[in-house]
């Protein structure tokens, strides 16, 4: 089984169109919840890729076709190539992982066995089985002598979730699919077991499919993010960045939320912005210069630094005697430190904390790199804003097809998330 | 009860466990046969019932409807088709637990989650592998509690059949002739025996459900 095996694939939805009939004749013409319009995208292998939208916009059947749970009314999902319609069904499956909300841990099999579900069923022998799930276990952060012979009433809402996503994992799938995987527990569990599943990707390297209903959520996880819109219809698929920075129609940009621009910056990082040179000098240089090179800078500040270059503090060049050296006692050490990884979100609410303009970016000794202005930041948030045409509040258009149509038309992004 | 006699008489019963045993393990035939019939015939019903719902309603008329037959009428229904046999015996004392087992069963077969049978039908079970690894080890709790109330019902409708035969007429038979024989240590040995039995029946089954499910069972929070 391993000769053909890759990694991750290639997953193309092909014109993929699913329709329902309508629940009644008063509700024909409308758009059914969960129909899906025409859909056509790629996702590379190895990328994360988020299916994200409102309620009923057809994100969780379009995943849900690729496992053929839901067979399309027509168009294709190819799968590295081959049309997954024409493949054997449960060999389909066995090599897709799946996650699912209420994570379906089976409650009479204890965890290990839980985990080599897809193996057994694929036939491995008995010794590999208990090998193979008590790796996964260690890869997900469960200590598989502690785990491996309880039962799943015995866990958290975590640690199910996290034997959930081993168990999809277990056959070594190329792909896999996870529908609103870490909806179901509470906010600080949700943000662990995303920042675990991003570390993991890293290494597992799958093509994932993975829906949510929170932008937050999608903005985060993906490297590529696809917003649904009611009817099954794709508002627009790209990177996060692209998305935030030019949302396709007034649906997007709303469903992104006016707040895109901290948003972006929570994707961005130190390394991706221009860092300003600092003014430096080390306690018991000359002050009279220290001073003139403070003047010829725009920020009029000398930074202060140790013999590592470690950050001391700012000094004023107004606060520079005209002779003698200078010293740590005239240092302010006022300036968040910042280094390559921090988000811009992060440094700007630092900065704002700290009640000044400026950020000191440190490398990993802690020496110092460069400086980060806040005007840098605003720079970077109004790059996203270049397209905000549809920031203008044009009237509001009724939503098609909402499926509640006692819903506020000019319903706020929240509102349309809080209704999900 | 003429006077003189003993309520009840330790001497015939120390002189006759050989006859007792008999009735005893033909008391045991006459609940264990309609049991496994009515438990396999249930199953197939059940997993019938949920795979297509709208049989259900009939399926619980139809043994509702059985279960009120009484059990005499059913005997000298059966009488000119299968005579004075076990078989006479059988027939209605197995119509009598469908109605339990079947209802239970169906509770079992549908209490199981659908987030369940979902996970298993996208992680590649094919229809029987779900049927026989999901569905029906998580309706064991449900099955084994139906098979329990049935097993103490037929122990006790058990004795009419005496009415058939001393050929197998187990514990009823040891009532009937009490009665006849105005001898009451046979009757009271009948009636007791039979509650004996259900009662042990019912702590088997218990123990049993324990021991096959263990899931079901384990203390939630232990760390």
């Amino acid at each position: 089984m391993a000769d053909q095996h890759r990694q991750a694939a290639v997953v193309e939805f092909d014109h993929v169109t699913k329709r329902y009939d309508a629940p009644s004749a008063r509700d024909k013409g409308k758009p059914v919840p969960g129909a899906v319009n025409d859909l056509s995208l790629k996702v590379p292998a190895g990328k994360i890729c988020i299916l994200v939208g409102p309620s009923g916009c057809g994100k969780t059947t379009s995943l849900k076709m690729v496992n053929r749970l839901i067979e399309p009314t027509s168009g294709r999902i190819v799968i590295d190539g081959v049309d997954a319609g024409t493949r054997e069904l449960t060999e389909l499956r066995r090599s897709i992982g799946y996650v699912i909300q209420q994570v379906g841990l089976f409650p009479h099999q204890t965890i290990g066995d839980n985990v080599a579900t897809v193996p057994r069923l694929l036939g491995w022998p008995k010794a590999r089985l208990q090998e193979r799930s008590e790796e996964l276990l260690g890869l997900v952060g469960l200590d598989p002598a502690k785990y491996r012979d309880r039962y799943p009433s015995q866990l958290s809402g975590g640690e199910r979730q996290r034997v959930g996503v081993a168990r999809a994992l277990a056959a070594d799938p190329p792909i896999m699919l996870m529908d609103e995987p870490f909806g179901a527990v509470d906010p600080i569990v949700r943000d662990r077991l995303q920042n675990e599943f991003l570390r993991l990707q890293e290494t597992i390297a799958k093509t994932i499919l993975f829906v949510t209903h929170d932008i937050d959520e999608a903005i985060k996880m993906g490297d590529l993010v696809a917003v649904f819109q009611t009817g099954g219809i794709l508002a627009q698929f790209g990177r996060p960045l692209d998305i935030l920075a030019a949302p396709a129609s007034e649906f997007v940009a709303r469903f992104v939320g006016q707040d895109r621009g901290l948003k972006r910056l929570s994707l961005l990082r130190v390394a991706d912005v221009p860092l300003r040179p600092a003014v430096t000098g080390r306690a018991g240089d000359n002050a009279a210069d220290a001073r003139h090179r403070a003047m010829d800078d725009p920020l009029r500040y000398l930074l202060l630094i140790d013999s590592g270059n470690r950050p001391i503090g700012w000094i004023a060049h107004g606060d520079i005697p005209n002779e003698g050296g200078l010293a740590e006692s005239m240092a302010n050490p006022s300036s968040p430190i910042l280094n390559k990884r921090t988000t811009l979100k992060d440094a700007l609410s630092m900065m704002l904390d700290a009640d000044v303009q400026t950020g000191i970016v440190v490398d990993r000794t802690g020496a110092v790199q460069g400086l980060l202005s806040i005007d840098t930041i605003a720079d970077k948030m109004r790059e996203g804003e270049h397209a905000a045409v549809f920031d203008q509040a044009p009237p509001p258009e009724p939503e098609i097809g909402d499926p509640d149509p006692a819903d506020d038309p000019g319903a706020t992004p929240d509102a349309i998330e809080a209704e999900v | 009860m003429p006077p003189g006699t003993k309520v009840f008489d330790f001497d015939w019963l120390f002189g006759h466990f050989g006859q007792i045993g008999e009735r005893l393990v033909q008391h045991l035939q006459l609940t264990i046969l309609p049991l496994v019939l009515g438990i396999i015939i249930s199953l197939v019903l059940a997993v019938w019932a949920v795979r297509q719902p709208r049989v259900y309603a009939p399926v619980t008329a139809i043994t509702g409807l059985l279960y009120t037959i009484p059990s005499l009428a059913a005997f000298a229904v059966l009488r000119p088709i299968t005579g004075l046999s076990l078989l006479t015996a059988i027939i209605p004392l197995t119509t009598y637990t469908l109605l339990i087992l079947f209802r239970s069963f169906a509770a079992g077969f549908t209490a199981v989650p659908a987030e369940i049978l979902e996970a298993a039908e996208g992680m590649g079970y094919t229809r029987r592998q779900r049927l026989f690894r999901v569905e029906l080890p998580l309706a064991v709790p449900l099955i084994i509690a139906g098979v329990r109330l049935a097993s103490v019902t037929t122990i006790g409708l058990a004795t009419i059949a005496a009415v058939l035969g001393d050929a197998f007429g187990g514990l009823g038979q040891l009532i009937t002739e009490g009665i006849q024989g105005f001898f009451p240590t046979k009757y009271l040995l009948g009636a007791a025996l039979s509650v004996l039995l259900a009662f042990a029946a019912d702590f088997l089954f218990v123990r049993f459900e324990r021991v096959v499910t263990p899931w079901a069972h384990a203390k939630a929070g232990v760390r």
